[in-house]
């Protein structure tokens, strides 16, 4: 790794966030790198300047008190004898008319947030991202790594409920560098990684009980570029850094090979 | 019917009152008022209670600081109308890697050298306090409440890898407030 990729990494490697794999690549970078060292002595001394110097406010005792306060406890627990069950009703004291008013407030718009979540597609789209940064992050890119997919399709035997369809796709310059099993959408999902160039591609097959075809799909979240189709019966999520017409051409092919039922 | 209420009365007293202290912590640094703070953490808590089903075990604290985080935003945006939280913005906060590079690495001025004479708990919470929002909460949820990647991106609502990239960000940004701050003393 060269010194770029070396501080991308330093800030998840001082919080201990990497895997070990990458840690040790650290490690080994920093201790012939001046520079990386430089950078790695600031952003430790920062972070033990904020743990040491930055206040850590305590709540106030009572605020702790009206809280409680204001709980329904019952009259065993609360030593509180013949007061009501439901005090949020009662006459509570911690809230005046006006902050009554803006919780309410508060409330209707945060109903109002949750009617204005995205689409489960959306979601589904965040979760690809965050998985595929993941993937990248923690150097677990792949569970069998062979560009040969007649060693990667059989390991998926046994893992899944399904077979997905593995394809080298090295003449189209898309070579495969392995895979592994993953999770999403409440599943375990096959992930197929593929490189163009220097981008790796995550490639996430699942079945669905709706054998409904959709047509490719094309989103950015987070400055990933991601595909989503379904055909056969099966779901097809593709993340990468690749520039989308570079993408789409990979989905193409992908399509073409499923279609062709060729393992 | 009051049983119940009263025993996830009890369930919430147990499992989210001892969370108080960070749920504080997070509402003042990001609203940097003790009052305020004090008022979005009692409506955090109205709010917690109302979708208190009693199943967050493990991840309450998570859950509970989230719940602080959207309070005290929709707060702010109510009570402080005249104070725009304005958009971060590259211009305004100067911050491209050369510039501060160059602040930095002027002989005497290398970091661990500012730190060492920032060894001064105003200039650091200064410093904290000027952070955009966005910056300012990621930094206070993994400096001071030491919650993980995952926990931070749970409860700011974003990917594990826009936390990473906010957190080296904000770094970088303190550094440079420090470093200012220091020009200023000399």
């Amino acid at each position: 790794m060269d010194c770029k990729e070396i501080l991308a990494l330093l800030p998840a490697y001082v919080d201990q966030e990497l895997g070990v794999s990458e840690s040790i690549e650290v490690d080994n970078h920093v201790l012939g790198c001046l520079s990386c060292q430089n950078e790695l002595a600031s952003q430790n001394a920062l972070r033990g300047a904020l743990k040491k110097h930055a206040t850590y406010f305590k709540a106030p005792n009572h605020l702790e008190n009206h809280i409680r306060a204001a709980l329904p406890l019952d009259n065993a627990h609360s030593g509180r004898s013949g007061k009501p069950a439901l005090k949020w009703l009662g006459p509570f004291n911690w809230f005046s008319f006006g902050t009554a008013i803006t919780s309410v407030v508060a409330l209707t718009l945060s109903v109002s947030f949750y009617l204005a979540i995205p689409s489960p597609n959306d979601l589904l789209a965040e979760d690809v991202v965050s998985n595929h940064v993941r993937s990248l992050m923690v150097n677990h890119i792949a569970d069998v790594t062979s560009s040969d997919h007649h060693t990667v399709k059989p390991w998926f035997n046994g893992k899944l409920d399904f077979s997905p369809t593995v394809s080298d796709l090295t003449a189209q310059g898309f070579p495969l560098v392995g895979g592994r099993l993953d999770y999403l959408d409440h599943r375990s999902v096959a992930a197929l990684v593929y490189r163009h160039r220097q981008h790796l591609i995550n490639v996430y097959i699942w079945p669905v009980a709706n054998k409904q075809n959709i047509a490719v799909k094309t989103l950015s979240s987070q400055g990933y570029q991601l595909l989503h189709w379904a055909e056969g019966g099966m779901v097809y999520w593709v993340v990468s850094d690749l520039n989308p017409r570079e993408l789409l051409f990979l989905a193409l092919i992908l399509q073409a090979q499923g279609s062709q039922g060729s393992s | 019917m009051a049983a119940t209420e009263a025993m996830k009365a009890r369930r919430f007293e147990e499992i989210v009152l001892p969370h108080l202290n960070m749920a504080y912590n997070l509402a003042r640094w990001l609203s940097r008022s003790d009052q305020d703070a004090q008022d979005i953490v009692q409506e955090a808590y109205l709010r917690a209670y109302k979708f208190f089903d009693g199943c967050h075990g493990e991840d309450a604290r998570a859950w509970l600081l989230a719940i602080v985080r959207n309070t005290t935003y929709t707060w702010l945006q109510q009570n402080r109308e005249h104070v725009k939280n304005t958009p971060f913005d590259e211009e305004v906060h100067g911050l491209d890697s050369e510039g501060s590079a160059t602040l930095i690495n002027q002989a005497d001025n290398n970091p661990e050298a500012i730190l060492a004479r920032n060894d001064d708990k105003r200039q650091i919470n200064q410093s904290l306090e000027q952070l955009p929002l966005e910056f300012r909460e990621i930094l206070v949820l993994r400096e001071l409440e030491n919650l993980s990647y995952k926990e931070i991106a749970i409860v700011a609502g974003i990917p594990i890898g826009t936390v990473m990239s906010r957190l080296a960000r904000g770094r970088k940004m303190l550094l440079e407030y420090l470093a200012r701050i220091n020009e200023g003393v000399k």
